[in-house]
């Protein structure tokens, strides 16, 4: 079967709209990705008693698979009586998958930073807050910042994951589109294209950034 | 449960046949990419990218919906195998690469001063050494392939995922199920960590990497 150009412009518009959707997937994930693994990472630097209860959760995110953790939000959660959309559910999975991920990061980046740091911050009398916030976070930050851009190519891969429990990203869009016309070839190969076009144009803007940080 | 037991059956295979293609294919790819001429350098490098810049689902999807339409049948086994098998292998092959580079500049120069031809020295002395520093990356890699193999429930393959959703829906016990197969999952990865672990003390044994002479 050869490929179809009057179909491809057919469903072009269609599959653009879904890949808005499988974009703010991906904004809305890394955000809470971002800001859960800060939290997991400062948690495990200020409390070391309550750092074995992150790490326990950190490597049993880390070691079982996105979609069960996408399944676990979206069935087990409203037995509980907390009923999330897919489109919520599902994001809110990929987040916090992408956060134990991250955590790790900012630790490697926290202790990336010189003990002595921290005791010249004590000599100087500030608060572990302050110290943390003006001392550590800043030279931490460089290092950082590459390796969460990686997590953020990994996150938009797996949203097509979310076509599992019937989001309408491009995956599950694609998917209608092959069951409806029975032409799978133009359509789930434009998802892959336009995956992989993403995917090297954000490796690229993550080489500039990191290039432009180790510059200053 | 004996549900879940078949299910797991699946997963490990998949998994165990997936790891031996991945592997095979970055030491291709690597090399390729590595020590052959231009074109077949592109070759490896385009398929690196493609396997790392496209997501592993639609990989699996163009295997098991797109293939068919250019009158290639494969069964959705075969497609698991190969889609999950070729996307870790795209990774795997930028951890060999990485790990042949690491190795020291000073044994190359030293083959060459044996009068060693290229592939003695790769095989002899190269390789060897590389492959002790590419353990626990591929531990890394592996635990993915673990995780990814649950895709292929999406294209009807009764794994371990596959059986969870059945059970799930045939006896709503949902809470029970997903939280067994989340421990079943557990279990799998930690058995890849540790023999990964096994592997990475027997390899390290009698060389000196990391210490300077």
């Amino acid at each position: 079967m050869m490929w179809d150009w009057t179909f491809t412009f057919e469903i072009l518009p269609v599959l653009a709209r879904a890949a808005i959707m499988t974009i703010e997937a991906t904004a809305l994930g890394f955000a809470i990705a971002a800001t859960l693994g800060l939290v997991l990472a400062s948690i495990r630097l200020a409390f070391p008693a309550a750092g074995v209860v992150v790490t326990v959760l950190v490597e049993l995110i880390r070691s079982t698979p996105l979609l069960i953790q996408i399944f676990f939000l979206y069935f087990v959660l409203p037995k509980a009586g907390i009923v999330l959309d897919a489109f919520t559910a599902g994001v809110a999975a990929i987040g916090i998958h992408y956060a134990a991920y991250c955590s790790e990061v900012y630790r490697a980046g926290f202790e990336n930073v010189p003990r002595g740091q921290w005791e010249a911050s004590i000599a100087l009398n500030l608060s572990p807050w302050n110290t943390f916030k003006d001392i550590i976070l800043p030279q931490a930050l460089p290092p950082i910042v590459p390796a969460l851009g990686n997590y953020l190519i990994a996150l938009f891969k797996e949203t097509p994951l979310l076509s599992a429990i019937a989001v309408l990203e491009l995956m599950q869009t694609a998917k209608n589109i092959g069951s409806e016309t029975f032409r799978y070839t133009e359509p789930v190969t434009l998802v892959g294209v336009f995956f992989l076009v993403m995917s090297l144009v954000s490796a690229g803007m993550v080489r500039m950034l990191e290039s432009w940080l180790q510059r200053r | 449960m004996p549900g879940l037991f078949e299910g797991a059956v699946l997963t490990v295979e998949i998994t165990l046949l997936g790891a031996v293609l991945a592997v095979f294919m970055a030491l291709i790819a690597a090399l390729a990419k590595l020590y052959s001429p231009l074109p077949i350098r592109w070759l490896s490098t385009t398929y690196i990218e493609i396997f790392r810049g496209t997501s592993a689902l639609v990989q699996l999807f163009w295997l098991y919906f797109v293939l068919p339409q250019f009158g290639v049948f494969l069964d959705a086994f075969l497609v698991a195998v190969l889609a999950l098998g070729l996307n870790i292998g795209a990774y795997g092959a930028e951890v060999v690469r990485g790990a042949i580079l690491s190795v020291a500049r000073g044994q190359w120069e030293a083959s060459i001063a044996l009068n060693m031809s290229k592939a003695q020295m790769l095989r002899r002395i190269i390789l060897p050494q590389a492959f002790t520093a590419m353990i626990p990356p591929w531990g890394n890699l592996f635990i993915e392939l673990v995780k990814s193999t649950s895709l292929v429930s999406l294209i009807t393959l009764a794994d371990l995922t596959f059986k969870a959703q059945q059970m799930n829906q045939t006896t709503l016990k949902t809470v029970p199920v997903f939280t067994l197969v989340l421990l079943i999952y557990l279990a799998i990865s930690l058995t890849v960590t540790i023999a990964m672990r096994l592997l990475e003390q027997r390899a390290s044994k009698g060389l000196t990497r990391g210490r300077v002479a």
